[in-house]
């Protein structure tokens, strides 16, 4: 099928970072991939996104401040018209550092935030940096920048959404994103430490529901549901490789940030190939187009063209297939398996993985010996 | 709130928050307003309407400029669809004033 037009490139420059969110969305063997683009690579491949229709560029990463060319990724970003948004942990970032990116013309900053509660916060990032990311929250208002918090919702920190949507107001923030845990990568691996209860989650979409109207027009809240609760799966990245790329620190070209998981998919790098090229014709991104790979119940299903049977990862990685339905859908023949993650959270056990080198250095050990068998 | 339609004064002055811009979309030929994680594609009016949003042109001045350039059409339609479409974005947050 005919490539549809791509309108979002999140270009995660690098996979170094000094937090160790336990529910990061990086690959569990992120170690294993250091050899990151050049300047120049990242460059030629703004501008194929942008020859390509890309509107919207995402900075990711990693902690992209990290990156010593990241003011000049900008400008040349800027040059080719793209809105330019900076994902941020926020911990790398100073008053100098914002002058400067707002001089290279950046259109706006997505800061993460993990809770308000400071020990929470702590525990969850793995290392201290709870009063830095306010700080530098006020600091990149103060350098006139639009900002978004987001903020990953879990089990530990779902109860203080009241605090967390009255925190992103007291900052400024025009765009509040609270969004649940997806369980893959490092979130996959701490699930029954991170699931919120039923119970937690009625009480938080309720607070959502009562509190966006009051913030309208100065605060938009976004919700992002949690799937396993829900009774259809997520239209997951709105179809694959439909109007959204993702292109890791090593320059792989991928329709998500997860899908690498998926054996036997083979994913074309910018090294070696035009975005262009790549777009319309890797194999990896025209496994899932359209929806001739479907199976029963996705293919007679009238949602199929709503949903693209949700999540091709998580249905490889809950039902070992993934060109199954997501298990997360009611209709899925494995649906059990969603029932048993959340029996798991409604005991509330669960041990935690964080993520840093050392753990993803056993992690990559452990993928090769699996590959090997 | 209240009705964002009835509300607008005419001596409102909007302008475009710094989160939105507006760009000429070279595929489709056309305008979009762009601003985090969505775009809005334009009708041939709209951007003569945005580019007037700079803080400094008031929704009656906003109106006048467009019933001078639009001789043909009615101003009180011209009025209605102005305060429409803005009272619409500026609830999705893209304008202050």
């Amino acid at each position: 099928m005919e490539a549809p037009r791509p309108y979002t490139l999140v270009a995660e420059l690098t996979y170094k970072c000094p937090l160790k969110c336990l529910y990061c969305s990086n690959p569990v063997n992120f170690h294993e991939m250091r050899d990151e683009l050049s300047t120049e690579q990242w460059i030629r491949t703004f501008s194929e996104a942008a020859d390509l229709g890309v509107v919207q560029l995402h900075l990711s990463g990693g902690e992209p401040v990290v990156r010593k060319d990241l003011p000049e990724l900008i400008r040349h970003a800027r040059a080719r018209d793209l809105y330019t948004n900076l994902i941020t942990g926020g911990t790398l970032l100073d008053e100098e550092k914002l002058r400067q990116l707002r001089d290279c013309g950046l259109d706006h900053i997505q800061l993460s935030l993990q809770d308000t509660d400071r020990k929470t916060a702590q525990l969850v990032a793995g290392i201290r940096s709870y009063d830095k990311k306010l700080d530098i929250a006020r600091l990149i208002k103060k350098a006139g920048f639009p900002l978004t918090i987001n903020v990953v919702i879990h089990r530990l920190n779902i109860d203080r959404v009241p605090a967390l949507i009255a925190q992103g107001a007291a900052l400024g923030a025009q765009r509040l994103e609270l969004a649940n845990t997806q369980y893959h990568a490092w979130a996959e691996k701490n699930r029954s430490a991170l699931m919120p209860t039923r119970a937690q989650l009625d009480q938080a979409e309720a607070v959502v529901r009562e509190a966006r109207p009051r913030y309208q027009g100065t605060m938009e809240i976004a919700y992002v549901q949690a799937d396993y609760y829900s009774q259809y799966p997520k239209p997951c990245m709105g179809g694959w490789a439909r109007n959204y790329m993702v292109i890791i620190p090593t320059g792989e070209v991928l329709p998500c940030h997860a899908a690498h998981v998926i054996p036997g998919l083979h994913f074309d790098s910018v090294r070696d190939q035009s975005l262009t090229t790549i777009w319309a014709e890797s194999k990896g991104l025209n496994a899932f187009r359209g929806d001739s790979w479907m199976q029963e119940p996705c293919k007679s299903c009238p949602m199929k063209t709503i949903d693209f049977g949700g999540c091709r990862c998580q249905a490889f990685l809950l039902a070992g297939d993934a060109a199954a339905t997501d298990p997360v859908c009611s209709l899925s023949p494995r649906h059990d398996i969603i029932r048993e993650a959340i029996a798991q959270a409604e005991r509330g056990d669960g041990s935690l993985l964080y993520r840093d080198v050392k753990n993803s250095e056993r992690l990559s050990i452990g993928l090769r010996e699996l590959a090997a068998r | 709130m209240g009705d964002p339609v009835a509300d607008a004064s005419a001596m409102w002055r909007p302008r475009l928050s710094p989160k939105a811009r507006l760009r000429w979309d070279e595929v489709e030929k056309r305008y979009m307003l762009v601003f985090p994680e969505a775009a809005l594609m334009l009708n041939e009016t709209a951007p003569e309407i945005l580019k007037l949003c700079d803080g400094e042109h008031t929704l009656e001045g906003i109106v006048n400029s467009l019933a001078q350039r639009f001789t043909g059409i009615d101003r009180k339609i011209i009025e209605e669809d102005v305060t429409s479409f803005l009272s619409r974005i500026k609830l999705r947050g893209l304008l202050e004033g």
